[in-house]
């Protein structure tokens, strides 16, 4: 791609809107790749930015998450970074808020916990609950 | 090619549905999804059968609904699979949605659609209600006139829509019941010659191609969807070109000569009527007999009605004094597409027929010859009077006081 989508006249589109994910053709294996080193395309959903999609964020407090992977697994937009099964943080430019990830933290107390945009982190892990005694 | 072949005698005697059955199995095609309907059932249940008895070595898959069924055959589609289903009427109706899916993500489909009135009140039998609902839709959409041609053009279309400049979804026309249940005499070709003909289906941004994964259906807002579907109007438009040709290759391997437009006694004619499918083959007959009486008379019809062949409608029509588009789909409060289209071809030239209207045969109400040479007299009647002998729009063979809409005077 010359130049950018936005730019091109019909004639130089892609039959039927296809989007190619990569630049390139994937003749290596892409596993081996962390994903900001990949070679994601202008038009792949890597590359757009829709967290002011979000209302509510999740924030991930390092002290007490156990990296058993929940929220990982069960994000559904792949937002959880995570490296050698250990949790990394959360991609704000593609997390929508859901919250599942908070529902899914087995932690005591959570280890993800939804806040208002405007909070910052700090203020977020200040306000942090303290671990509920058995019976609470 | 299918591994197992069927052995076929040089004529056989199919109906309509078993013509797109057997042009389904020898196109070899990868996925038929379908949930049957009346009158094409059989063109589906026909395919199960071969299937189940090891001639298809493709997946026949049961969906739970026509909107399934087109679904199921754009993502085989989109995967890289020659794709293939058929409907009617309300099955159609509920396709919508999807076939503006297949031909804005240009996945060729070849869609067996034959010809049923649309509810209420519900009827099973051969109007064209349905294959007007599909006018817009950006499908290619290709019309047969009886069964020897249903089989011709389905084995067509999937060379028509799988080929790299089209790449649009293709319907194959016939009418419910005068074509879909009329056993005739069809001469198919062998499997391996038709299999050839078709020839080896093109991926084309495969989604399983996994070296250059890829995103179908996707939104696209004011910045870059009318550039879009320009594309697909330019290919839609474009496609006449590759039909010519596939029509040209395969009269070359068959001897069977197939047109844009077909016309019957063209040459000779004052007057003509325009009409679709089993239609014209009546009117021949009709036209034949109407020379005791003096009447030159002529039909024509569209083989492709989309992308619709303006020029040579307008052609064909230059020669005449009185013209009437019969539409066989009630007409929702304006004239009959053809009468439209038709009178549209004809307006920047300097022909100028009579035009009329002729609303007939909904719900598979017959059109008999004895009709037709009746509408004939009547357009060779106006060619001598040089005027309209009624309104514009006229209903025809509905019991009643007559019911005809669109003055002439005062224009």
């Amino acid at each position: 791609m010359n130049k950018p989508i936005s730019e091109m006249g019909w004639d130089e589109l892609v039959p039927g809107a296809a989007l190619f994910t990569f630049n390139g053709n994937i003749n290596y294996n892409i596993a081996d790749i962390q994903p900001e080193d990949r070679m994601y395309s202008e038009t792949s959903s890597k590359s757009m930015s829709v967290g002011d999609w979000r209302v509510l964020k999740p924030v991930w407090n390092s002290e007490t998450c156990i990296d058993c992977q929940n929220c990982w697994i069960f994000c559904p937009d792949t937002s959880i970074i995570a490296r050698n099964k250990e949790m990394k943080g959360v991609d704000y430019e593609h997390c929508k808020g859901c919250g599942l990830c908070v529902s899914v933290c087995p932690t005591n107390p959570k280890s993800l916990l939804m806040f208002n945009e405007y909070e910052t982190t700090e203020d977020a892990l200040a306000k942090w609950p303290e671990k509920k005694k058995k019976g609470e | 090619m299918n591994k197992r072949v069927m052995e076929l005698k040089s004529v056989e005697v199919w109906d309509g549905n078993m013509a797109n059955s057997q042009a389904f199995r020898q196109a070899d095609v990868d996925v038929v999804a379908a949930y049957p309907i009346t009158p094409s059932t059989a063109t589906v249940e026909n395919y199960a059968m071969f299937h189940a008895n090891g001639y298809i070595d493709g997946e026949v898959m049961m969906t739970e609904s026509e909107h399934a069924a087109m679904s199921a055959c754009v993502g085989a589609g989109a995967a890289g699979g020659r794709v293939a289903t058929a409907t009617s009427s309300q099955g159609l109706a509920l396709m919508i949605e999807v076939l503006y899916q297949a031909s804005g993500m240009r996945i060729p489909v070849v869609l067996c659609l034959v010809n049923r009135a649309l509810a209420a009140p519900l009827n099973v039998n051969g109007d064209h209600s349905d294959l007007y609902l599909t006018r817009d839709s950006g499908w290619i959409s290709i019309d047969a006139f009886n069964p020897q041609q249903a089989y011709d053009m389905t084995l067509m279309s999937f060379k028509i829509s799988e080929h790299p400049d089209v790449r649009l979804p293709v319907i194959s026309n016939q009418d419910g019941f005068m074509t879909s249940h009329t056993a005739q005499n069809v001469t198919p070709l062998k499997d391996d010659v038709a299999c050839k003909f078709v020839g080896d289906y093109l991926q084309v941004n495969a989604l399983l191609n996994f070296d250059k994964p890829v995103t179908h259906g996707v939104q696209t807002e004011q910045d870059w969807h009318f550039e879009h579907k320009a594309k697909q109007h330019a290919a839609l438009m474009g496609s006449k070109k590759v039909i010519l040709e596939t029509f040209a290759q395969f009269k070359e391997l068959t001897g069977r000569e197939y047109k844009l437009v077909e016309s019957y006694n063209l040459e000779n004619a004052d007057v003509a009527i325009v009409c679709l499918g089993t239609t014209f083959e009546t009117a021949m007959l009709a036209i034949d007999q109407l020379k005791a009486e003096g009447i030159n008379a002529a039909v024509v019809a569209p083989r492709v009605f989309r992308p619709f062949p303006l020029e040579e409608v307008a052609e064909a029509l230059q020669g005449l004094k009185a013209v009437a588009c019969m539409d066989r789909s009630a007409p929702g409060g304006t004239v009959g597409a053809l009468f439209n289209e038709v009178s549209g071809a004809l307006i920047n030239t300097s022909a100028r027929p009579l035009m009329s209207n002729l609303i007939y045969g909904l719900g598979g109400r017959d059109m008999t010859v004895a009709i037709l040479k009746d509408i004939f007299r009547t357009l060779d009647k106006e060619a001598r009077d040089g005027k309209l002998s009624g309104k514009i729009q006229r209903f025809v063979g509905v019991r009643g006081p007559e019911l005809s809409f669109y003055e002439t005077q005062g224009m």
